[in-house]
This record gives structure tokens, sequence and C-alpha cells, in this order.
């Protein structure tokens, strides 16, 4: 699906690459814990997480995953956007849970990836 | 190629500049970007654990033509049963760091899945070596 359709799904909103929605993801990941994705070899996935602090997007960095949804109306700092931006990723807030966004996405066809 | 980095204890909004910039240059070097995930994710593991448990620490990193060797020498409470501190699930982390999203028990673990070569010397109230290599 695009990141356009995952952001209608999801009520979500790009604050960051925003002129990205586009492009294309098959596969999510949805976790609170950081060690957890660190252990996926793929990096072609989009990771859904409620963990809204600058580590989850240094994991995302460390994993090269390009593409966020941050859940739960979480506040997506300036900090977090600074190294977001450096890192060329694409940050979609969504006010839903992260239960919510990855129940909706998987129905829609986004893959699972474990 | 040389690189040293300081760590201090506590300190969560430096965690992962080490392992930042060595990424940096090993994309720059043209290395393998399947490699590249294996260093930053064992070096990152092993950065956050430094802030996580220690009071302080410094990272070296060697980079030769056949690999990487990282070694990471901190201060702070070293490792009372190695044993245990491998098994994916132990963990002793405070209740801050597991709401940055670590101290689940993976780190070593993760460390060592990513890592050629993986040792750890430790003394308990002094500190903790880890010396990770990975072959390019």
């Amino acid at each position: 699906m695009t990141l356009k359709d995952l952001c209608k799904l999801i009520d979500g909103r790009a604050v960051c690459g925003a002129d990205r929605l586009d492009e294309g993801v098959k596969y999510g990941f949805a976790s609170d814990l950081m060690s957890d994705v660190l252990t996926l070899k793929s990096d072609d996935f989009v990771l859904i997480t409620g963990l809204a602090n600058i580590q989850a997007i240094r994991t995302a960095e460390m994993s090269n995953v390009s593409y966020m949804v941050i859940c739960r109306g979480k506040t997506v700092t300036e900090d977090m956007l600074e190294l977001a931006e450096e890192n060329d990723m694409v940050v979609i807030a969504s006010p839903f849970s992260l239960f919510k966004c990855a129940g909706l996405l998987w129905q829609a066809g986004l893959k699972e990836l474990y | 190629m040389r690189f040293e980095y300081k760590v201090e204890g506590g300190d969560f909004t430096q965690a992962g500049n080490a392992a930042s910039a060595i990424k940096k240059t090993l994309k720059q070097l043209g290395v393998d970007p399947v490699v590249i995930k294996r260093v930053v994710v064992a070096l990152y593991e092993a950065e956050v654990n430094i802030v996580a448990h220690a009071w302080r620490g410094v990272i070296y990193a060697d980079i030769e033509g056949s690999g990487i060797k990282l070694r990471l020498e901190d201060e702070g409470p070293g490792i009372p049963d190695i044993g245990k501190a491998m098994t994916r699930g132990f963990s002793t982390a405070s209740e801050g760091v597991r709401e940055m999203g670590f101290g689940a028990g993976m780190g070593l673990p993760n460390i060592s899945e990513n890592a050629d070569e993986f040792h750890i010397d430790t003394v308990v109230g002094e500190g903790t070596t880890l010396n990770i290599g990975i072959r390019f």
C-alpha cells in the first residue's frame, strides 16, 4: 500500500517526509521494544510503535527503516524530527492505539514480518 | 582507521551517537550494507548497555580492510553472572531504561548474534569490557 493509503486508514499525519507519501510499503512490524526491532534482518517495513522518544528514531536509523508510525497521539519532539530528517525517514503520527493501527493495516493487506 | 567515543551513563539523549557515526563511515567506505547493519546493531546495543548500566565508558573502533574490531570499556557495576546476562529475557535494567524501549534482556544476545567474535571481561564493582569483531 502507499503511505497515502496508510495515512487514510489510521487517520495519520506525516510530520516528516510529507512529500514522499506516494511511496509504497508491503510489510509492517509493531513493537514498543526496540531490541525486538533490532533483531529483524529485513529493513523493508514500516515500524509501528507507541514509543515516542529519540531512541525509537535511533533504532529505525540503525535498522535502516525508512517509514515509522508513532501511535496513541504522542508528541513527536523537535529532536526526534531533526534526527528523522537527517536520516530521510517518513514519520507518520496517528491518534489510534498501536493495537488499532496494526489491526487496521493488517486487515488492509500490510503483511506481517516475523 | 581508529575512532574513539566517550559515553556517559544515564544520558539517553546521546545513546547511539557512536553507532551512527560508525554507520556513516562504513557507508562511505562502501562496506556491504548487510554487514553494516550487523555492526551498528551490535554497537548500538552495546552503547545502550553502557548508558543503561554503567557510570561511563569509552568505545574504541578499529576499522581495517578485513573487518572492524570494537572495544567497549565501561566503569560500572560489572556483571555478576555472565551466563544469566546472556540469557534472553534476563535483565537488571531500571524502569527508566525500559521506558526507553530497552531492558528486556535482549541486548547481549543480540550483540552475540551479530558478531563473528564476542568476548566479555567483567569485574564486579569495577566495570565491563566487551570485545566485538565483525568481518567484512
